[in-house]
């Protein structure tokens, strides 16, 4: 009896497994940050990412009328831009067909590099550096606005609110950066910035800036730069009596922002790439389809999620899962995706990509206003 | 006007945040000729360790004040044994050893505090929590708030009671025996050992003072917060003549104008072609003329009083 089960359950195996064989394996990278201080985020990317993987192999899906079967390989960046590259090194040679990732735009711009060279297909969900879709390369491509277009918005609301406008940046390449833009966008609505005054990402006393900005009236002050420096600042708007608008970028978007200078926080403005999840338009729905694999949303996988849907549709379209092949229709993507229209631009980034604005109401941030994306 | 006004006062209180820092570097090279790096550190220790205080004593519902002024005497108690232990480690045993090994070791004391606050305490920005009230006084179109009356008020006290404890206490005169002539005046009876850790005691002590009112005011407190800070304050006691207690005060306080006239107004007056970003420029480039032009600093090295 026993002897007979054995051979059941070896028949069963074995015709199991000719089965699977008959499937072709494509396998898909995805590198984030998965343990360290941004592990929690990392994480988030690689869950998105991995309901995405199953709920597509669930459709028994086919290239080419080839059935197949999708793999999702993760490894571990450590949001440091060295081990970014070994881990796209790995990738490259080990074959996988296209990677979702990185995070942070400093590991996705030296990673970027090396699947280029490897002709392997790169989707960040979530890198926002102008620079990373800016290398000249093909097979980089972004599924979340990016700081120029950030600092646009960034712009566009502060013009709103008052023709009277302060910029301050703390001279970084990403302050900097979105500094200009801001700039840029004020000047096309016509509003010349009243000053543009510059601290250090390491600065504590703003008191002098300030007080130079508060002789000029301002009606907004834009701070380009990190929480770290917008809290203090904040506060010593505060005791300086300037009752402008603080607006910040993603920058000071952030719960530490509040929780670094409390009460002084109030009514500030921050913004923050993409849709909100209650305002994305498959956003309910994803919410309910991974709390019940995965618990709680952090911030990015609804973004890592579209990231693989994207690729998968690109390589059906082609039906193959060639990077040579599918790569020109990922480039051609123009489709719906949870966190809103998905479409590429010649860069590769995001074609009029959401900005929302947040406003510090009663200690927590809530969605004011989204320019860009599909509220256009 | 107004603005003017409301710059000078900016000045000021940065300024007697660095006087109240320069302070326990002044006195530690008034006594030992040596240039204490790790002060800065201490800053930093005293605020965080008032951080962590004021963290736990959250949910004990005593006022505000009070518990800032239980926060600062254990901030006080933690950084008086680190600066003694500091000056029994690091620079006792050197003390005969040419001066650059001190210096060395200074510097040497002030990475490894830096490391170990940022393991005890982790790499993030910590938030002073909102204990105490904020009142903002009007003056004649600027504003002054409670804290940075408290900042200069604390300043002003602190260099007055160490002028006090200099030129009348006993362990004053044993001090500037030790600082005239080490040996002499070991020989006199002054126990040279307990002077010189008393001093580090008393600089570390006000140190910790400077860290929490530092930590109130900018709300934030961080492991890095004591390096720049160290820098500046050490500037400032060099600008005053390094040594003199009223010259530390003078020097924080002119630096903290500078830097505050300077950032204010350099943008409009270049015409944009140099930026507020230089506001820490001022303070090195301050210190180079002030070492071309008068090395002894504006009120004099006390050194010079040795005979």
């Amino acid at each position: 009896m026993k002897m007979r089960l054995h051979m059941i359950l070896g028949v069963a195996l074995a015709a199991f497994a000719t089965a699977s064989a008959a499937e072709e394996l494509v396998r898909i990278g995805l590198a984030a940050p998965l343990t360290g201080p941004q592990a929690h985020l990392g994480q988030d990317i690689a869950n998105g990412a991995r309901l995405a993987i199953e709920e597509i192999n669930a459709t028994q899906p086919k290239l080419g009328g080839q059935p197949v079967r999708f793999e999702l390989v993760v490894e571990d960046d450590q949001a440091d831009p060295r081990t970014a590259t070994v881990v796209a090194q790995k990738f490259v040679d080990s074959g996988v067909k296209g990677v979702i990732g990185h995070l942070n735009s400093g590991a996705s711009i030296p990673a970027s590099r090396v699947y280029n060279d490897g002709r392997v297909p790169q989707i960040s969900p979530c890198s926002t550096a102008v620079a990373y879709t800016h290398q000249g390369f093909d097979t980089t491509f972004r599924l979340m606005a990016n700081d120029a277009q950030q600092g646009a918005a960034l712009g566009e609301y502060a013009a709103k609110i008052g023709k009277r406008v302060a910029v301050v940046d703390d001279r970084t390449a990403y302050g900097q950066g979105l500094a200009d833009e801001v700039v840029k966008a004020l000047k096309a609505r016509g509003v010349e910035p009243i000053a543009h005054e510059f601290t250090t990402d390491k600065s504590t006393d703003f008191t002098a800036i300030l007080t130079s900005i508060k002789g000029k009236k301002p009606d907004v002050i834009v701070y380009c730069g990190m929480d770290a420096q917008g809290a203090p600042m904040a506060r010593q708007m505060r005791t300086l009596g300037i009752k402008a608008l603080f607006l910040g970028g993603d920058g000071i978007q952030t719960a530490e922002f509040i929780k670094l200078a409390g009460t002084a926080t109030e009514n500030a403005v921050g913004s923050s790439p993409g849709l909100p999840l209650e305002k994305m338009p498959g956003g309910a729905d994803f919410e309910k389809r991974f709390a019940a694999k995965y618990g709680k949303i952090q911030l990015y996988a609804p973004f890592a999620y579209d990231s693989v849907r994207v690729m998968v549709d690109a390589m059906r379209r082609a039906g193959s899962a060639d990077p040579e092949k599918y790569r020109a229709e990922l480039a051609k993507t123009d489709t719906k995706g949870v966190v809103g229209h998905i479409a590429f631009d010649a860069m590769g980034d995001l074609k009029d990509g959401a900005v929302t604005l947040y406003q510090v109401k009663e200690g927590k941030w809530s969605a004011v206003e989204t320019l860009g994306g599909s509220s256009r | 006007m107004d603005i003017l006004l409301q710059q000078i006062i900016n000045g000021l209180i940065l300024g007697s945040l660095y006087a109240l820092v320069a302070l326990g570097y002044t006195m530690v090279y008034g006594i030992l000729e040596l240039i204490n790096f790790a002060h800065g550190e201490i800053v930093m220790v005293g605020a965080l360790v008032a951080l962590a205080v004021l963290a736990g004593l959250a949910g004990t519902g005593l006022p505000g004040p009070v518990m800032l002024v239980i926060a600062t005497l254990v901030a006080m108690a933690v950084c008086m044994v680190a600066g003694l232990l500091i000056e029994r480690i690091a620079y006792r045993p050197l003390r005969t050893a040419p001066r650059l090994a001190p210096l060395i070791t200074a510097i040497g004391v002030s990475i490894v505090l830096q490391n170990l606050a940022m393991i005890i305490w982790g790499r993030q920005y910590i938030a002073f929590p909102p204990i105490l009230d904020i009142q903002i006084y009007e003056l004649a179109g600027a504003t002054i708030t409670n804290i940075q009356l408290l900042i200069v008020a604390v300043a002003t006290l602190g260099m007055i009671g160490l002028v006090l404890l200099v030129n009348r206490s006993r362990l004053g005169r044993a001090m500037r025996a030790t600082a005239q002539n080490r040996d002499v005046a070991g020989l006199m009876g002054v126990d040279v050992n307990r002077v010189i850790a008393a001093t580090f005691v008393i600089g570390s002590a006000l140190g910790a003072v400077a860290g929490v009112l530092i930590s109130a005011y900018y709300g934030i407190g961080h492991y890095a917060m004591g390096f720049i800070l160290g820098l500046k304050a050490f500037t400032a006691a060099v600008l005053g003549g390094i040594g003199n207690i009223p010259g530390a005060v003078l020097g924080g306080l002119l630096l903290g104008i500078i830097e505050s006239l300077g950032a204010g107004y350099i943008g409009d007056l270049t015409g944009g072609f140099l930026g507020s970003h230089y506001q820490d420029i001022f303070a090195f480039f301050i210190l180079i003329l002030v070492l071309i032009f008068r090395p002894s600093g504006l009120l004099g090295e006390q050194v010079a009083d040795r005979a």
